[in-house]
């Protein structure tokens, strides 16, 4: 399993970069992953999707996908896309140290 | 004492759930009431068949009291809400029936409204589905007028009923122009969010092997936030845009309005959440789900109903009878894709072995993840075995309701443990 290194901590993540272990997480680590994402800086509505990630994850055992994130996140869909123009749901669980969202089958 | 089972929808989960349930349990102990907004079953395998003429749509389409045994009481009204804390149904008529057991059998909601521009300017003259009846008859009519460009088959998002059927109509789109000779005139492109043509690995690959065969442009991790009618594009969330002469999009899915005006039911896309094994609701120990209404992690289809059905019956009557439930429900699907030419795969899994190749059910059986005559003869059989076999809630021959493992070749499933024989 390889690992990645943020904030001076090792991590277990999988080949994709998605953490396998979320409780090895810490806000420290976020800018830095976000970094490497090609996000520049954390603005506070990051930081809104980045903890509703990671309760969604903690209270369902998944990330929501892009389109329960615009339903219940409080930010719309259009937004997410500015703040995470890659994928906001895929990177969103990236930087919030979650596994990648499963996708529906 | 005789009990209440109210059952919300009569489409393929209630029907055969219905059925069971009234096979199992004597009429003194038990009224079995199903509760519908229309009196039309659709065989819905069959609506992927009608934009090529290779199914007419009143062939498809039977009255839902009469796939019902004698004993299951059939009310015709839209549901209002469910009332958790009182074990009642409001009925849309005004009435409201209490329970005992109650059974969410309402599957999933199509929702084109959801998606900006869908039903806007150019719906049914250049932007169609075939995943209702109305549509896939005029999607016909539209085919058979195009004699060229290009042709884009789009889902919105998932998840959806039958994630195969819009690669199916990829393949059969491809025969068809074929068919007709033109189809070096037409330029066909498959649209997906996902990222690659399905979601599970060994299959991917062998339907994006079979869409690179077919000539079939895959376009993957494409958000469509807007369908424009007028310029004929498709447009992602991302500012991508995939153009089109004609296309064939399957909307968003939902669970039933009903579900969002009943407190504690369902969850923010309107599907119940329940226990993946057991299919007992996470709000109520007295309510099950069967089908596309369930969140449970497996396709939404048919057949996951059908293996469903033997579980949750088991389960109400344990839950009636105050035993504790069996988790017996591993998440087993099947699939016939057709891809054309009078050939279609066969594909079998279930939440924790992906599709692999090998044989079903047994080690002579029909060939898995292999285009072959036999499976497209399969497919065909299946609309037979669905109004005489499955909708009566009878298990079919040699198909088990937990998934099969004999016959499969275990290379792809590294996880997969040793199997029983």
């Amino acid at each position: 399993m390889p690992t990645a290194r943020y904030a001076g901590a090792d991590v277990c993540v999988n080949d994709e970069g998605f953490f396998t272990e979320p409780g090895q997480w810490t806000e420290a680590m976020a800018p830095e992953i976000a970094s490497q994402e090609g996000i520049g800086e954390l603005t506070d509505r990051h930081w809104q999707v980045i903890k509703f990630m990671r309760h969604q994850y903690e209270a369902k055992g998944t990330g929501p996908t892009v389109r329960v994130l615009g339903k219940t996140s409080g930010v719309t869909i259009k937004e997410l896309y500015e703040m995470f123009p890659k994928g906001p749901a895929k990177i969103a669980a990236k930087i919030a140290g979650i596994p990648k969202p499963r996708g529906c089958i | 004492m005789t009990q209440r089972i109210i059952v919300l929808g009569g489409g393929t989960g209630g029907t055969l759930l219905a059925n069971r349930l009234r096979r199992q349990l004597d009429r003194d102990s038990a009224e079995i009431v199903v509760v519908d907004s229309d009196n039309e079953h659709v065989y819905q395998p069959g609506l992927l068949f009608i934009p090529f003429g290779l199914a007419r749509p009143e062939a498809l389409v039977r009255p839902r009291q009469h796939q019902l045994r004698a004993g299951v009481e059939f009310r015709c009204s839209a549901v209002d809400h469910v009332d958790l804390e009182n074990d009642t149904v409001l009925l849309a008529d005004g009435t409201s029936l209490s329970y005992d057991v109650l059974v969410v059998a309402t599957g999933a909601r199509l929702m084109p409204e959801e998606t900006d521009g869908l039903l806007g300017p150019g719906w049914l003259e250049k932007v169609f589905s075939f995943y209702s009846l109305d549509p896939a008859v005029a999607l016909r009519q539209a085919l058979a007028r195009f004699d060229g460009g290009r042709l884009v088959v789009g889902v919105m998002d998932m998840p959806i009923k039958c994630p195969v059927a819009p690669l199916e109509f990829s393949f059969l789109a491809d025969w068809y122009f074929r068919k007709r000779g033109i189809r070096d005139k037409v330029e066909l492109t498959y649209v997906t969010p996902l990222d690659g043509a399905f979601t599970k690995p060994t299959c991917n690959r062998e339907l994006s092997g079979l869409l690179t065969d077919k000539g079939i442009r895959l376009i993957t991790e494409f958000n469509t936030g807007e369908v424009d009618g007028r310029d004929r594009r498709l447009i992602s969330y991302d500012g991508r845009e995939v153009p089109f002469d004609l296309a064939v999009l399957v909307p968003l899915h939902g669970g039933q309005a009903y579900v969002d005006r009943s407190p504690g039911l369902g969850d923010e896309l309107g599907f119940i959440p329940v226990d993946q094994h057991t299919l007992q609701a996470k709000a109520r120990p007295n309510v099950f789900v069967i089908g596309d209404a369930a969140d449970v992690p497996a396709s939404k289809a048919g057949s996951v109903a059908h293996f469903e059905g033997e579980i949750v019956a088991r389960n109400i009557c344990r839950h009636l009878a105050g035993e504790p439930l069996n988790a017996g429900f591993d998440g087993h699907t099947n699939c016939f894709i057709e891809s054309g030419f009078g050939k279609a795969l066969l594909i079998d899994f279930n939440y924790d072995i992906e599709p692999v190749t090998g044989r079903f059910p047994g080690r002579i059986g029909l060939p898995l993840l292999r285009e072959s005559r036999l499976n497209h003869l399969g497919k065909l059989a299946f609309g037979w075995l669905y109004w005489h076999m499955l909708l009566p809630g009878r298990n079919i021959p040699a198909v088990p309701g937990q998934m099969p493992r004999a016959g499969k070749h275990a290379a792809g499933t590294s996880h997969l443990g040793p199997a029983p024989d």
